[in-house]
């Protein structure tokens, strides 16, 4: 089975967000890079996919600038078998939708029994784009998924899906997509060999054009960035117990308004 | 010139410093209390084929060079592991080199394979309590009977004898001629026969989680298979390894004074005392300043020195003055976090004693800074020999 994942590449968890001169960006200068934690868990579970059934293939996709080509090569080092790097200006201000129809028409070239995705990316946290690629593409779509069983001729995947207090399990037809929740699985760290490989795997560059995209302005745009507004301090309640507390409760209840 | 790694080893340096830490600072602290060996540390390193860096291609390994190794265990100190992490690595990286450069087929086929999968384990014999840094003076002797040597002799500070499965040794073979101090001697890549060879482990400052050992050698039989190269040419051969030894002991006193710098620096923004942050203070942030400028500076020689080695250039003059200065660095790195810290620096608890600790090591091995200055003197001044 051919499974096609789609990763994005975001900055560094540790990385300290500042907002860039032009108010709807983020400064990106001395950013670390990696790829999505939760694409991470996608990219893990199509390798783990195809080790359980001896064949197949994995491809890592992306849209994103120049730089992106790192975070396919970690999937490639990962295990992935090729990449495919969706690199075009055309694409800079893409939205989530204009995402998705770019993937699609990857998938449409592609044609995978699978595409995995991770549930959100952790930079816009839209979570939009593999339920949008599966809309595009007329498949249907589960997320949050924290166990998928192929069925042995692959026609159909059992796959869990977690939601308050338990797990709602799908029998979904193939092909799908399946957005990855943390807990699917333990993401491996390359190895040296893995690493070395990589170098010698193919990323093939593509533009709007080789997908048959026009430049579509994009339906979302962002119009400005906002810092959170600082916290504002705590405050210590003086006095004897009986008396602190009451007046904790008064001002949970009538300046918080929390109780 | 270009200052830019490549992709593979961007990307070794990335997952190596990912991998190491999932060891945390504590693993360590409690490894270094109970003077327990880091295991599970070498087992993820081995499963990573990351022992395997620099064994070639044919015998399961990478074919990588002292580069990449040494941004390899730079991240594994950075990555606060320091020297009880770095060490049972790096005894996969230097102890080979004379194998791989001038090992028969025979030997090379026998052992580097298992080098990879960390079923070998390494002890480096060299330096002999009579002899110092004066190796031409070891007393050692592996007598030729046959097929075979037998050696005697005794060797000190040889790191993880406790552990080791097989030794590389470094004995006399013929007597001392004045004229030519350095032949006569001969390496071998051997067994640890513990039936022939006692080993009686040394207390020390710090690392107690990786051991050091004097070892008494009493009739080892070693076949004559396992000479590493030619008889009597062993001091040569073992310069191969020498140099990357400094090398990469210099980017672990790096990586070292880079764990301690990131946790001064943290506490630094932390720590509130007369209503600001202690980091705020030129007192407190200047010395974090200037260590983390000492610190690029020794990293630069490390790779330089690094660079030549892999491009088959001369490289003693780089790879000393590594060991030197970054030792230097390292150290002051250790010292000045410690301070920033102020008395919780000397709680164990915060980690920066155990690096303060192992630190130390790099100003006195593999070479003490002032036999690195005489070096530097004599063969790279032309000042006359002192001693």
């Amino acid at each position: 089975m051919k499974i096609l994942v789609a990763i994005k590449q975001v900055p560094d968890t540790a990385t300290q967000v500042k907002i860039a001169g032009d108010g709807r960006s983020i400064e990106t200068a001395g950013i670390t890079w990696i790829v999505s934690p939760y694409d991470e868990f996608a990219v893990e579970e199509a390798l783990r996919i195809k080790e359980k059934r001896g064949q197949g293939e994995v491809v890592a996709v992306t849209l994103g600038p120049e730089r992106a080509k790192e975070a396919l090569r970690s999937c490639l080092a990962m295990g992935a078998d090729r990449a495919i790097h969706v690199n075009d200006p055309a694409f800079n201000d893409a939205d989530t939708l204009t995402t998705a129809r770019a993937l699609a028409a990857v998938v449409k070239q592609e044609q995978p029994g699978l595409v995995l995705v991770g549930r959100q990316a952790i930079d816009d946290d839209m979570g939009a784009v593999g339920g949008q690629l599966a809309e595009v593409l007329g498949w249907p779509c589960a997320y949050w998924i924290m166990e998928e069983t192929i069925d042995a001729d692959g026609q159909t995947v059992k796959a869990a899906r977690q939601v308050e207090g338990g797990l709602e399990v799908f029998d979904v037809p193939l092909p799908a997509v399946l957005a990855a929740q943390k807990g699917l699985n333990e993401p491996r760290y390359p190895t040296l060999k893995g690493i070395m490989g990589a170098k010698k795997k193919e990323i093939k560059d593509v533009k709007a054009g080789d997908l048959g995209l026009g430049a579509d302005a994009p339906q979302l745009s962002i119009t400005k960035l906002e810092a959170l507004p600082p916290r504002p301090p705590g405050r210590i309640i003086d006095g004897d117990i009986a008396t602190a507390v009451k007046e904790l409760v008064r001002s949970l209840r009538e300046d918080a308004k929390a109780i | 010139m270009d200052f830019a790694l490549t992709e593979p080893q961007e990307l070794i340096r990335k997952e190596v410093a990912a991998l190491a830490r999932t060891f945390s600072l504590d693993y360590w602290l409690e490894k270094d209390r109970r003077h327990d060996y880091p295991w599970e540390f070498v087992k993820a390193f081995a499963a990573g084929g990351w022992l395997g860096m620099i064994i070639p291609e044919p015998y399961g390994g990478s074919g990588l060079g002292v580069t990449e190794a040494a941004l390899m265990l730079g991240e594994i100190c950075a990555a606060g592991a320091g020297t009880s992490g770095a060490s049972p690595i790096h005894f996969y990286m230097f102890p080979p080199m004379p194998v791989i450069k001038h090992g028969s087929e025979s030997l090379k086929q026998r052992y580097l394979p298992k080098i990879p999968t960390g079923e070998i384990v390494m002890s480096f014999g060299v330096t002999e309590p009579n002899a110092g840094t004066d190796t031409s003076r070891i007393q050692t002797f592996a007598e030729r009977k046959g097929d075979r040597f037998v050696v005697n002799g005794r060797k000190v500070w040889n790191t993880n004898a406790r552990q080791a499965t097989h030794m590389l040794l470094l004995a006399r073979t013929a007597p001392r001629d004045p004229a030519k101090p350095f032949r006569g001697l001969t390496l071998f890549f051997t067994p640890f026969d513990r039936s022939k060879i006692t080993v009686r482990e040394i207390e020390k400052l710090g690392r107690a989680a990786v051991d050091s050992n004097e070892i008494f050698i009493d009739g080892l039989e070693i076949p004559a298979d396992d000479v590493v190269g030619d008889v009597g040419q062993g001091f040569y051969h073992l310069l191969d390894s020498l140099n990357p030894e400094r090398v990469l002991t210099a980017i672990e006193a790096v990586g070292i004074g880079r764990a301690a710098l990131e946790r001064a620096t943290q506490y630094a923004k932390e720590r509130v005392v007369f209503d600001r942050p202690i980091g705020q203070n030129q007192a407190i942030a200047h010395p974090l300043a200037m260590a983390w400028a000492k610190l690029e500076t020794a990293e630069l020689m490390c790779l330089k020195a690094a660079w030549l080695f892999d491009n088959g250039k001369p490289c003693g003059a780089e790879s000393n003055t590594a060991k030197l200065m970054a030792a230097e660095a390292g150290f002051e790195a250790c010292d000045v976090a410690l301070q920033t810290h102020g008395g919780y620096g000397y709680a164990k608890e915060f980690h920066v004693e155990r690096l303060w600790r192992e630190i130390r090591l790099y100003k006195i091995a593999p070479v003490s800074q002032q036999m690195v200055l005489n070096y530097l003197s004599e063969h790279v001044l032309g000042l006359p020999k002192s001693y």
